[in-house]
């Protein structure tokens, strides 16, 4: 076993470990902790097969953005845990069969025989380029061939910025905001009376 | 050296272990999102292995969009559950069933 494949048997083991436990752990606070594990245990894959820039964009973007967000949602809401570990295992034969055999047959399909790494000779030409720059290489393709795409993607962010804030913002009557308008009209002879009086030496 | 069946036998594992988390917590919206986030990385796994022994940039370039789409839907779904629990006190997926008749 060379060095290459120890390192993909040890990330690939804890990818599919902490899968299984955020599918089937109790508290939805450690699974969502797993998740970053195995979204952190995929970028290690991904930097194996040579896409660096993919491999911190999941490690920034999901991980410290969307898995962020997520921990903030399953801490903010209080949900009552008995209730939803009602009739947990339940499906978990059906599931389970229709996982395995999903698996063989899609090992079926993609197994060595058809996708053995010596019937694609080009993997080997990746450390042929020392100066190889996989982000530029990415850049480059992003900014030219798929720029329309690519603004699509920038549109639908804003859409989902704009969709997010406006179906959780509220306005509570009980809570108390400023009105900068109101601030700024403020004189001072309205909130202040210059009395005069005489001077009143000290006895 | 790793082959590319190994790479998609992983994701293929990975995906049916998401699956599955969408059979077991089918009350638990939370963790029904974070299994399809699961799924949504085995096949970003796919891509990503199909680039490197293709020797494509494609591939990556999909996985880009794939992540843009899925930020997009997990934080649009994530505020759809916060308006759904201020409005019913859960987010028991048994309990979203008024469109039922």
């Amino acid at each position: 076993m060379t060095f290459e494949s120890a390192i993909f048997y040890f990330f690939a083991a804890v990818l599919l470990g902490s899968a299984a436990m955020v599918v089937t752990i109790r508290n939805p606070v450690k699974s969502a902790l797993f998740l970053v594990l195995a979204f952190v245990s995929a970028a290690c894959l991904w930097m194996l097969l040579k896409a660096e820039f993919l491999a911190i964009v999941l490690v920034l973007v999901y991980v410290g953005a969307v898995m962020v967000l997520f921990l903030f949602v399953v801490m903010m809401i209080d949900v009552n845990l008995a209730v939803l570990r009602q009739g947990f295992g339940d499906y978990l034969p059906v599931g389970g069969l229709v996982a395995v055999l999903m698996v063989v047959e899609i090992a079926l399909a993609v197994g060595p025989k058809q996708f053995a790494a010596d019937h694609l000779a080009h993997a080997a030409a990746n450390a042929a380029h020392p100066h190889y720059s996989n982000t530029r290489a990415l850049g480059l393709l992003l900014y030219t061939t798929y720029v329309y795409p690519f603004e699509i993607a920038a549109v639908i962010l804003l859409v989902a910025i704009i969709a997010a804030i406006a179906l959780t913002m509220r306005r509570r009557p009980d809570t108390k905001y400023q009105d900068p308008a109101r601030q700024v009209e403020v004189r001072a002879k309205d909130r202040m009376r210059i009395v005069k009086m005489r001077a009143e030496p000290k006895a | 050296m790793v082959s590319l069946s190994q790479y998609l036998i992983l994701a293929a594992a990975l995906f049916a272990v998401g699956v599955v988390g969408v059979f077991l917590n089918r009350k638990n919206l939370v963790v029904l999102l974070m299994a399809i986030e699961l799924i949504l990385l085995a096949v970003n796994l796919n891509f990503v292995a199909f680039s490197h022994y293709l020797w494509g940039m494609s591939g990556q370039v999909f996985v880009f969009f794939i992540l843009t789409v899925a930020a997009a839907e997990s934080a649009i779904g994530l505020a759809i559950l916060i308006v759904l629990f201020r409005n019913r006190r859960t987010i028991n997926v048994d309990d979203f069933d008024t469109l039922k008749g």
